[in-house]
């Protein structure tokens, strides 16, 4: 017996992102990365365009944005790589490298301690 | 997905830039939503990704037609440290099919909390594995649930821990106790990359 919900969901995700993939290794978007709106949403624009223009006024991370949005954080990285190919958005990504700055790792020290 | 969409978001400061990323990981029940919860500035918010059986992550969306998906879920808190860094805390499952979607999600992670149940210790073997795989430091903390107490040693000796992890106690529910646990483990990340870089330089003469 076939549960419409379930069957529907691919059909809504595939929708979204027009059947692209954009969230490969090409995609920069990290879960941390911080989304800043560069524009004010238009007429006609994709609600979830408009959704995710509204939620970056001020920076927001990407699984914020996906916690929000309620979509899986990869669809949510394709309607990210879209704003922000148009510039719309812009990006703020992590700046931890694979062995992390002692800088970095003093300045969480010192915030967490401020708590 | 249940998301915490009632709660007005708290915006970041306009000069927020630099997000970093801790993981809370264990066992079924053991205490991850509420640590996070006890240090979040934000009420834990949930999300999920989504990947193929075959355990690959769904990227590419014409992939999920007709293909049985699977899910995880994970919750996440913020902590903003300064104007420029945002902590992220990501309570995340220890199970099997979590583990493909570490690299895709938790690649450069500052450091991983495995959150123990003194009651349930095996819980934990797989996640410290996995860990040690993807060579992430991390520390164990003991949440206390109230049981009979364990010495270090005894939870050293069953969870088969290297001498150089910390093991800590700690009470999830308690903000002040979170917050030393999370002090703790980015002492121990810099001690481990102070080590390494001390390492490398041997090598070198
Ligand atoms: N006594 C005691 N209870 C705790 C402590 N930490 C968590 N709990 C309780 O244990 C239960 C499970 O805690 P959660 O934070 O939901 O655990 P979790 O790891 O997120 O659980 P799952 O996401 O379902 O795997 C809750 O009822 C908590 O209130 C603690 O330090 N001491
Ligand atoms: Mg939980």
């Amino acid at each position: 017996m076939s549960r419409p919900g379930r069957d529907d969901a691919p059909d809504r995700l595939y929708t979204l992102t027009q059947g692209r993939s954009r969230s490969g290794p090409d995609n920069p978007f990290d879960l941390v990365t911080l989304v800043v709106a560069e524009c004010e949403p238009t007429p006609g624009m994709q609600s979830e365009h408009v959704a995710i223009l509204r939620m970056t006024r001020a920076p927001a991370a990407v699984v914020e944005i996906a916690a929000e949005l309620r979509l899986p954080v990869g669809i949510t990285r394709v309607l990210l790589a879209d704003l922000h190919a148009a510039g719309r958005v812009s990006a703020r990504h992590p700046r931890l490298a694979a062995v992390p700055d002692p800088d970095i790792l003093e300045q969480v020290l010192v915030g967490l301690r401020n708590l | 997905m249940d998301s915490a969409t009632s709660d007005p978001r708290i915006p970041l400061g306009a000069s927020a830039d630099n997000g970093l990323k801790i993981v809370v990981v264990g066992g079924f029940g053991v205490g991850k939503t509420t640590m996070v919860r006890s240090v979040s500035e934000i009420r834990p918010l949930n999300t999920e990704e989504t990947m193929t059986q075959a355990g690959a992550a769904v990227d590419d969306t014409s992939a999920v037609r007709g293909k049985s998906t699977t899910t995880v879920a994970f919750d996440f808190g913020r902590i903003s440290l300064d104007a420029h860094n945002v902590l992220y805390l990501f309570g995340a499952p220890g199970q099997e099919r979590f583990w493909f979607l570490w690299d895709r999600l938790f690649s450069g992670t500052l450091g991983a909390v495995v959150l123990v149940d003194t009651r349930r210790i095996d819980d934990s073997w797989y996640a410290i594995d996995r860990l040690e795989h993807h060579g992430t430091p991390f520390i164990v903390a003991c949440n206390d649930f109230g049981g009979p107490r364990h010495s270090p040693d005894a939870v050293r000796e069953a969870l088969d821990l290297d001498p150089r992890v910390p093991l800590v106690d700690c009470d999830a529910r308690s903000r002040e106790s979170c917050k030393q646990v999370l002090i703790a483990l980015v002492e121990h990340v810099r001690g481990h990359y102070a080590a390494q870089a001390a390492g490398s330089r041997q090598e070198l003469v």
